[in-house]
C-alpha cells in the first residue's frame, strides 16, 4: 500500500471546490453558530490590489466547540514571560494554572554563569484553599511574595492572576507595589485572569503592558556595539534564538534584548537603548514595539528567520535599515557561507516532497512563517489559520483602522504612552524615514498571512477539532501541523503530524541550520513507511481522492 | 479537615494537579462520554494538553468558555449552548459537566443549571439520543486530581444508578489506574468468571488501537447502562486505603441500595494482590485460576532472586496517596527501605495507610508527608541519602540533581515514551515493577563501575 500523496491523485476527477468545503464544515452545526462560523471560513482570493477577503477573528469561541485556544494567564505567564529565566514567577490561584504552564513550552534558555540564576524549572503557586477564596488571597500572597524573596533573593518577582483572584477582588497591584517598597527590589503583578479575553492573546497585551511598564527603560546603560538592534516575539522554542544569535553574532549585528525566548530581566530593562525593533511574531509583541517608538523613538520592522530565503532577506533588510555599507557586504558574505549547505539539502528533499499539501492551524504567526520552509521543499499550503490572531494578522496591517473595537478588546488597557522627556532619541530622522519609504523600505508593516496564501486556499480561524477531522477526511493533505492536542486525533486518521508549538522533540527551525533541520524532519516524516501500516478510509475508496481548486 | 500548618506558603513545584482535571479523566472511562468543563476555556486546553501529553491519545475536553460577562452575569446561558453543540456534534452517550474555579467562585447551580436544561429541551435531547447528563463540583482551590476523580465516579453512580433488578454482577472502582492495569483487572475478572462493571474503564478509550477510521468518540468505556444496573450488583470492590471517610462511588452503592463494600487497598504487591484475590475467590466462589496462580508463584521466585540487588536500598517515593500507598507495601516486601512517602494531597489517612500495610515489615515506619510539593520532598529526602525515586516524571530533577535512578510510574509521564501502559497492579504489575526496579540498580551500579563489568 501507498501513502497517499499529490502524485497517488488522478487528474481526471472533479476538482475539489472549497465553498463546498466550506458547507461541509459547516453542515453539521446548529443556524445560529454555523452564521458565526461562516465569517471565521474564508476563501482565500487576491484583489487586483493585493486585497484578501474580509475574516472573522478574535471573536469568542463558541460553547461546547473543541478549540485549540488556551486562556489570558497562557499567554500571559506561559508564553511571553514563561521564557524570561532570572524573574520569579508567582501564579496568583489554585494549583491547576501554574501546573500545567510549568516548563510545559519547550523553551530554551542559556544561564549566564557563574551566577547565572534560572527560575524557569520552578513552579511557584499560591495554592489558594477554600479559605482564601472567602476570606480574600492578599495576604497569603504578600507571604509568598517575602518568601520568595528570602529564598531566592531574585532581581524580580512576577504575580500572575488567574480566575477566581479577579472574582473576589484581591487586589495583586496594591500588594506587589507595597512589596516593592518593602523589599526594595522590582515587584509587580498581571491581572491576566483566564476569562479577560478571547483567547491568549489578551493574555499577550497584558504582558506586554506589564513588561512595558514595569521593566523596559530601567536601566540607560548602552552597550557597546554598532548595529544594536531587539528580536522581539522569539520565544526560543527547540533553540530557534540560539541559532538567530549564531547569525546575528556572525553578522555584527548586537542583540540588545529579546522578547523573550533565552532572555534575561536585565536585556528588558536595557532593551530602549537599541536603534531597531525586529518583530517575528507580530501578534503577541506589536504592542511593546509601538510603545517604544512612541516612547523612545525606536522604529519597527517586520522580519522573519523561520525560512532559509526570509532568513536572508531579513538580515538584507536589517542591514539596509543601517544603511551601512560594511554591514550590507558583511551579511551578504553570512547568507553566502550559509546558503551551499542550505541549497543542498533543500535540492535533496524537494524532489521528494514537491506538491505534497500541508495544513497549518497553530499560533498567531507561526502558521504564516511555516509557509516559507513548506514552499521551499515544494510543498503547497492548501488550508491554515491561526489559534489566536486578529484580522491584521490575516489580512495585513492595513485593516487596523477598522477593526471593530468589542466589549472583549476593550477589557485589555491600552496604555497611554509619551516621549520620553529626556530619552525619546529617534533613530531615523524624519527626512531619511520618508526617503527610506519612498525607496521601498518599509516600517511597521506587516501584509498578514493571506496574501501570501494561492487564491482557493482555506483560511480558517480558530479550527475546531470537527473542522479539523472533515478536512483530513477531505483533503487528505501529506502532513498537518499544530499543537500536542491536535497530535493524536490527526496521526490516528493515518496523517504525519508535526508540532509546531513544541517542535515535538526537534529543532530549532529558524535561521539556515534550523531550515536544514526542518526540511529533514519533514522529509522524515512525510515520508515514512510507518504510514504505509494504517488504512485511511479514502486509501481504499480511491473515487474520494481528487484535484484541488488552487490548483 | 483543616490542613495542619505548612513550612512554607507558596507551593513550589506541586506533587498534585487540580481538581477538574481528575474529573475529566474519570468520565473518559465512561462509554461514549464527552467531559465538559464549565469555566474558562484555558482550562479545558490545559488539563487536554497534559493528559494527551501522558496518554498520547486524543482527548476531547468540551467547555461553556466564559467570558468576563458571563463571570459577572452567571455562565448558565454558555452551559446550554455548550451542551446542545456537543449534542449535535457527538451524539454522546453521557457528558460530564465538572465544575471550575470560575464557575465555583461565582456560584452557579450546575445542578439546577442542568435540569433547567432538561426541562426546557427535550426535543434536542431527544433528537441526539438522550445522552446521561451527570455533573460534578470540583472547584480546584479544596482538593487535588484524586478527589476530581473520585467525585466524579461516584456522581456518575449517585446519578445514574437506579434501584433496579438485583444481579450477578459485580461493581468494581479501582480509581486512576493505568490503561494497562485496567485490562489487566478486566483479564483476571474474566479468568474468575465474574460478571463484573469496571468504573472507569479507560483500558480502550486512552488507549486506542490504530484503526482503519478515526473515531470521533473512542470506543470503550463502561457502558452508560452498566452503570445504571450499578444498583442492582451484589457487592462491590473499591481501591484505596486513604478513601475512608470521603464519599466515593463503593459508598454511594453501599448507602443507597445497601451493596456490600470491599473496601480495598490499591492491590500493588504481593499482599494487597492476595487480598483483591481473596474477594474474588469469595466472591466466585473458585479459588485463583491457575494463571494466577502461576503468575504469582514466578513473582514469589523472583522476590527471591531479586533481594540481593535490593535490600535495604532507600527510595523516596511521590505520588497519589493511594498508588504511593500501594508502591510502598510493595517495596517493603521487596526489601527496599521507603524513607519517605510523600503526596500532595491530604487525606489525612496517609500515615495510617502506610503503617497498616508495612508495620510487619519495616523495622520503623517511613517518614509519610501529606500535602508536600516537590521542593518540601527535598529538603526532607536530601538527609535521607535516597538511592531510588519512585513516582512520575516530575520527579526526575530531584533524580538528576542526587543522581539516582527514576523508576516512571502514575501521573504524568511525559519524558518517557508508553507511561500509560505502565502495568502497577497485581502479579504481573508487581513483576514489571521488581524488573524495572532491579535494573534500574543495576545499571546505576554498572554506570558508576570504574571497570564496567557485563556479567553481573
Amino acid at each position: 500500500m501507498k501513502v497517499v500523496s499529490k502524485e497517488t491523485i488522478s487528474p481526471e476527477v472533479e476538482p475539489i471546490d472549497p465553498a463546498a468545503v466550506k458547507q461541509e464544515l459547516l453542515r453539521k452545526v446548529p443556524t445560529k453558530v454555523a452564521r458565526k462560523r461562516a465569517k471565521q471560513i474564508v476563501i482565500n482570493s487576491l484583489a487586483e490590489n493585493q486585497d484578501v477577503p474580509e475574516i472573522g477573528a478574535n471573536t469568542r469561541t463558541i460553547p461546547g466547540i473543541i478549540t485549540q485556544r488556551g486562556c489570558t494567564y497562557a499567554g500571559c505567564k506561559g508564553v511571553v514571560l514563561g521564557p524570561t529565566r532570572d524573574i520569579v514567577n508567582i501564579t496568583h490561584g489554585p494549583i491547576g494554572c501554574g501546573f500545567y504552564s510549568w516548563l510545559t513550552r519547550r523553551n530554551q534558555t542559556r544561564a549566564q554563569e557563574p551566577a547565572g540564576e534560572n527560575f524557569m524549572t520552578y513552579c511557584f503557586s499560591t495554592d489558594m484553599q477554600e479559605e482564601d477564596i472567602v476570606f480574600g488571597g492578599e495576604k497569603k500572597l504578600r507571604a509568598a511574595i517575602q518568601e520568595a524573596y528570602d529564598l531566592f533573593k531574585p532581581k524580580a518577582i512576577s504575580v500572575f492572576s488567574t480566575c477566581p483572584v479577579g472574582l473576589i477582588g484581591d487586589d495583586v497591584h496594591s500588594v506587589t507595589r507595597e512589596m516593592k517598597e518593602q523589599l526594595g527590589i522590582n515587584v509587580f503583578a498581571f491581572s491576566c485572569e483566564g476569562y479577560k479575553g478571547v483567547s491568549q492573546s489578551a493574555g499577550h497585551h497584558i504582558a506586554n503592558n506589564g513588561l512595558f511598564t514595569h521593566i523596559v527603560g530601567l536601566d540607560d546603560t548602552v552597550q557597546e556595539g554598532k548595529y544594536k538592534i531587539n528580536l522581539l516575539g522569539e520565544y526560543n522554542i527547540g533553540g530557534d534564538a540560539f541559532e538567530i544569535d549564531r547569525i546575528l553574532k556572525d553578522c555584527g549585528i548586537t542583540l540588545v534584548a529579546t522578547f523573550s525566548g533565552n532572555s534575561s530581566y536585565d536585556q528588558f530593562a536595557n532593551s530602549h537603548t537599541a536603534d531597531l525593533n525586529t518583530i517575528m511574531c507580530h501578534r503577541s509583541i506589536n504592542y511593546v514595539a509601538e510603545m517604544m517608538e512612541t516612547k523612545f523613538g525606536i522604529p519597527w520592522i517586520k522580519i522573519n528567520f523561520i525560512g532559509a530565503e526570509a532568513s536572508a532577506k531579513t538580515l538584507r533588510k536589517i542591514a539596509n535599515y543601517f544603511e551601512d555599507p560594511e554591514l550590507i557586504e558583511r551579511v551578504e558574505e553570512v547568507i553566502a557561507r550559509e546558503m551551499p549547505e542550505v541549497i543542498k539539502v533543500r535540492d535533496e528533499i524537494r524532489a521528494r516532497c514537491q506538491g505534497k499539501l500541508a495544513m497549518l492551524f497553530v499560533g498567531g504567526s507561526r502558521a504564516h512563517h511555516y509557509q516559507e520552509l513548506f514552499a521551499e521543499i515544494g510543498m503547497k499550503t492548501i488550508s491554515a489559520g491561526y489559534e489566536f490572531a486578529h484580522r491584521d494578522d490575516y489580512e495585513g496591517r492595513h485593516v487596523l483602522p477598522n477593526l471593530k473595537v468589542d466589549a472583549d478588546s476593550r477589557n485589555i488597557e491600552e496604555l497611554e504612552v509619551h516621549p520620553d522627556p529626556e530619552r525619546y532619541r529617534p533613530r531615523k530622522s524624519a527626512e531619511d524615514l520618508a526617503r527610506m519609504q519612498e525607496n521601498g523600505f518599509r516600517f511597521k508593516d506587516y501584509d498578514g498571512m493571506m496574501r501570501e496564501m494561492a487564491a482557493g486556499t482555506l483560511v480558517i480561524d480558530d479550527i475546531s477539532q470537527y473542522e479539523t477531522e472533515r478536512l483530513l477526511e477531505i483533503y487528505k493533505p501529506a502532513i498537518f501541523c499544530a499543537g500536542i492536542k491536535e497530535k493524536f486525533a490527526v496521526q490516528k486518521s493515518g496523517i504525519p503530524m508535526k508540532q509546531l508549538h513544541s517542535y515535538d522533540s526537534g529543532g530549532p527551525y529558524a535561521g539556515f541550520k534550523g531550515a536544514i533541520n526542518f526540511y529533514r524532519e519533514i522529509d522524515r516524516m512525510v515520508n515514512s513507511q510507518i504510514w504505509t501500516y494504517l488504512k485511511a478510509p479514502w486509501q481504499e475508496n480511491p473515487e474520494l481522492a481528487a484535484k484541488y481548486a488552487c490548483d | 479537615m483543616r490542613a495542619k500548618p505548612q513550612p512554607y506558603v507558596s507551593t513550589t513545584n506541586a506533587c498534585k494537579l487540580c481538581k477538574p482535571l481528575g474529573a475529566c479523566l474519570a468520565f473518559r472511562g465512561m462509554e461514549g462520554a464527552v467531559p465538559f468543563l464549565h469555566g474558562s476555556q484555558g482550562c479545558a486546553t490545559y488539563m487536554r494538553r497534559y493528559v494527551i501529553s501522558h496518554f498520547r491519545e486524543p482527548m476531547d475536553i468540551a467547555s461553556s468558555s466564559l467570558g468576563e460577562k458571563h463571570a459577572v452575569y452567571g455562565g448558565g446561558p454558555n452551559l446550554k449552548l455548550g451542551l446542545k453543540n456537543v449534542m449535535a456534534k457527538y451524539q454522546p452517550g453521557l457528558i460530564g459537566i465538572a465544575t471550575t474555579c470560575l464557575t465555583e467562585t461565582i456560584g452557579d447551580d450546575v445542578p439546577m443549571l442542568v435540569k433547567e436544561f432538561v426541562r426546557d429541551f427535550p426535543e434536542v435531547i431527544q433528537e441526539h439520543g438522550s445522552p446521561a447528563l451527570v455533573s460534578v463540583s470540583t472547584p480546584s482551590y479544596s482538593g487535588t486530581h484524586m478527589e476530581g476523580f473520585h467525585a466524579a465516579v461516584a456522581a456518575a453512580v449517585a446519578q445514574l444508578a437506579a434501584q433496579g433488578l438485583p444481579h450477578d454482577g459485580i461493581a468494581l472502582f479501582p480509581g486512576f489506574v493505568s490503561p494497562a492495569d485496567t485490562r489487566y483487572l478486566k483479564e483476571i475478572l474474566a479468568d474468575f468468571e465474574l460478571q463484573a462493571t469496571v468504573l472507569p474503564d479507560i483500558s480502550l478509550t486512552l488507549d486506542a488501537p490504530a484503526l482503519v477510521e478515526y473515531e470521533t468518540l473512542p470506543s470503550g468505556g463502561t457502558p452508560i447502562p452498566a452503570i445504571r444496573a450499578l444498583g442492582g450488583s451484589r457487592a462491590a470492590i473499591e481501591f484505596g486505603r486513604t478513601l475512608e471517610g470521603q464519599s466515593s462511588a463503593g459508598k454511594v452503592l453501599h448507602d443507597r441500595f445497601s451493596t456490600p463494600l470491599h473496601a480495598l487497598g490499591m492491590p500493588i504487591g504481593l499482599r494487597e494482590t492476595d487480598a483483591f484475590f481473596s474477594v474474588l475467590e469469595a466472591l466466585s466462589g473458585r479459588g485463583t485460576p491457575v494463571n494466577h496462580e502461576l503468575e504469582r508463584g514466578r513473582l514469589i521466585d523472583a522476590y527471591v532472586d531479586g533481594h540481593k540487588y535490593l535490600f535495604g536500598a532507600r527510595a523516596v517515593v511521590y505520588g497519589e496517596e493511594d498508588l504511593v500507598t500501594g508502591l510502598t507495601a510493595f517495596l517493603a516486601e521487596i526489601g527496599v527501605r521507603p524513607v519517605l512517602c510523600a503526596s500532595g494531597g491530604r487525606s489525612g489517612r496517609l500515615a495510617e495507610a502506610i503503617r497498616d500495610v508495612t508495620q510487619d515489615l519495616l523495622p520503623e515506619p517511613p517518614l509519610v508527608r501529606e500535602g508536600v510539593d516537590f521542593y518540601d520532598i527535598a529538603e526532607e529526602a536530601e538527609a535521607l541519602e535516597p538511592e531510588i525515586l519512585i513516582g512520575n516524571s516530575k520527579g526526575y530533577h530531584l533524580a538528576r540533581k542526587w543522581g539516582v535512578p527514576i523508576i516512571r510510574v502514575g501521573f504524568p509521564i511525559h519524558d518517557r515514551f508508553g507511561g500509560h501502559r505502565t502495568l502497577h497492579l497485581g502479579y504481573r504489575g508487581a513483576q514489571s515493577l521488581l524488573d524495572r526496579i532491579v535494573n534500574a540498580r543495576l545499571e546505576a551500579k554498572q554506570e558508576a563501575s570504574p571497570v564496567g563489568y557485563s556479567y553481573i
